[in-house]
Order: structure tokens, then sequence, then C-alpha cells
């Protein structure tokens, strides 16, 4: 939650050691990487259905992995993000995580 | 083969097979439930048989199953250990997951009327899924998609290589059958959608 700082001052927490602070950064990032059967439709449907996404950002980011070979679907945590790599697995999509 | 479609008034998702596409799809699932549950999920790196015997850990290496390793593929690109890490924490849930998928599927079209053995006479299998079970069936569709792609060695835009096999080619009838789950797939994504 790197954004509660700017809007409560309040609760800034001097204490943070830098490992902390870089994880309040949300350095992990969930890649999907492109396959030849997953279907455009089914790879939108995850993604809106997985991570709430409107139709638009899924199909945005679908057509990433299609055309671009791989896509930023998610960023985090490195626990967020081992758990998003993990549903993308259960849903049949080729998904690594890596350090921005 | 008109796929699957949300019956206006139920809101449920249902779809009509042939006893025999029935028996297919039975015969892949069950193949798919069996590939799962035979590579044993533990660490092939135990050199004592007891010591592999008595560890509950989950696998940390790659699958040698083409099939699996596309399953279960690396979380971690360039990080070895780490791989091995989620690995053992997480392929033996992904595993029970995908068997009971498939599983769901022979339960479905057995409770749907499909008998153990197929037999002369003609059959029709009406199937009916709530919004649960179709999305089993949905993630499941995928598993069957990415094990036959695997097997075939499908390529991204092959389609031309497929269709110049001759039709008593095996792999171009394999081929067929993949195509197929594909169309029932996207018809039980627009159904759900």
């Amino acid at each position: 939650m790197g954004s509660m700082a700017t809007t409560s001052p309040v609760e800034v927490e001097p204490d943070l050691t830098p490992d902390e602070m870089t994880l309040t950064a949300k350095p992990w990032v969930t890649i999907v990487w492109n396959d030849p059967v997953n279907l455009m439709s089914y790879v939108t449907y995850v993604f809106c259905t997985y991570f709430g996404y409107d139709k638009k950002k899924a199909e945005k980011l679908m057509l990433e992995v299609h055309h671009d070979g791989r896509s930023m679907v998610s960023n985090g945590s490195r626990e967020e993000m081992e758990r998003d790599v993990q549903a993308m697995h259960e849903y049949g999509l080729w998904a690594t995580l890596e350090k921005q | 083969m008109s796929g699957f479609t949300r019956h206006r008034r139920s809101g449920r998702i249902i779809a009509t097979f042939s006893g025999f596409e029935a028996d297919l799809l039975r015969s892949l699932a069950s193949q798919l439930v069996e590939l799962l549950r035979n590579e044993a999920a533990v660490p092939h790196e135990h050199a004592d048989p007891l010591e592999a015997m008595l560890s509950f850990d989950g696998p940390t290496t790659e699958p040698d199953d083409p099939v699996l390793a596309r399953l279960f593929p690396s979380a971690y690109a360039e990080d070895e250990e780490a791989a091995a890490e989620f690995r053992r924490f997480t392929e033996g849930a992904l595993r029970d997951g995908k068997a009971a998928g498939a599983a769901t599927i022979i339960d479905t079209l057995e409770d749907a009327g499909l008998p153990p053995q197929l037999g002369e006479q003609r059959l029709v299998i009406d199937v009916e899924l709530d919004q649960e079970t179709a999305l089993v069936w949905m993630k499941s569709f995928t598993d069957l998609r990415l094990a036959l792609a695997t097997r075939l060695e499908v390529e991204q835009d092959d389609d031309a290589y497929w269709a110049s096999l001759p039709d008593d080619d095996p792999r171009a009838q394999a081929h067929d059958i993949y195509d197929w789950i594909g169309l029932l797939q996207e018809t039980l994504v627009d159904a759900l959608g």
C-alpha cells in the first residue's frame, strides 16, 4: 500500500528497513507468455475474471501477449505475484514472476 | 456440433453430445487423470528410495513428461532455486486441481447418461452445467488442449501444415480432435461471458 503514505502522512513509518521499503514499492511482476494453444477469448476471460480487469484492459493485455510474446499482467509483493502465477498455471496460462 | 449455450430461463449452460463425442471427451479426460496421477510427484534427486518414500515434499524439478512440463511450467525463468521452491509448494495442489477438473467432466457425462461402455445404440447426451461446473469444464478443456498440442507439437499459425496431412493420418485425426475441443471451448467462454 505505497500510496497510503501520501494521503495520511501520520501513518508514515520512519523505521522501515530498506528491504521493507522495496516491498512497499511493489517491485515484482507477473508475466504471461504467448503460447500457440490458448484462445484469445479464453485469455481475455481469465484476465477479467481473476484480476477483475474490465474487458478493455483485459483485451489490451491479451493482445500484448499475442503480438509481443509477453505481457506484464500484475505487480506487487513477491508473495502476491507467486499467488498470481499459481493462479495463471491453474488456468493453463504460461506465467512467470520476476523482479522489475 | 453447436457447442455450449446459456439456457435463457434456467441460466444453466447446456450442450448436446452424441454418444461418440461424449465417450471421446471421457476418454481424453481419463487419460489426463492417469497422466497427472502416474508420474510420481516426488523430487527426483532422492537417491535413497526409502528416503523418497518417506518424503512428503513436493517435487522440485520440472517433470520429465513434456505435457506435465507445460502444465506446470517454471515460475522463475532465471532463478532455479526459487523455481524449485515454488514448485515444491504448488505443484501438488495444481496436479490435484487439474485431476479433479478432468474427473468432473467424466462424472458430469456419466451422470447425464453416458454408459460405462458405449454400445451400438444411438445416444444423445444432454449436459447441463451450473456456473461453477462450467468454469471447471472450461479450465479442464484448456488442460486437454495443452496436452494434445504438446503431444502433436502444435505451433503458432501452422494450420496449413495440419490441413496438408492426408485424412487417414492419425496425427491429422488427433489434430481434428484438438480443433474440436477448441471450438467447444470457444462456445463455453462465450456462454460464460
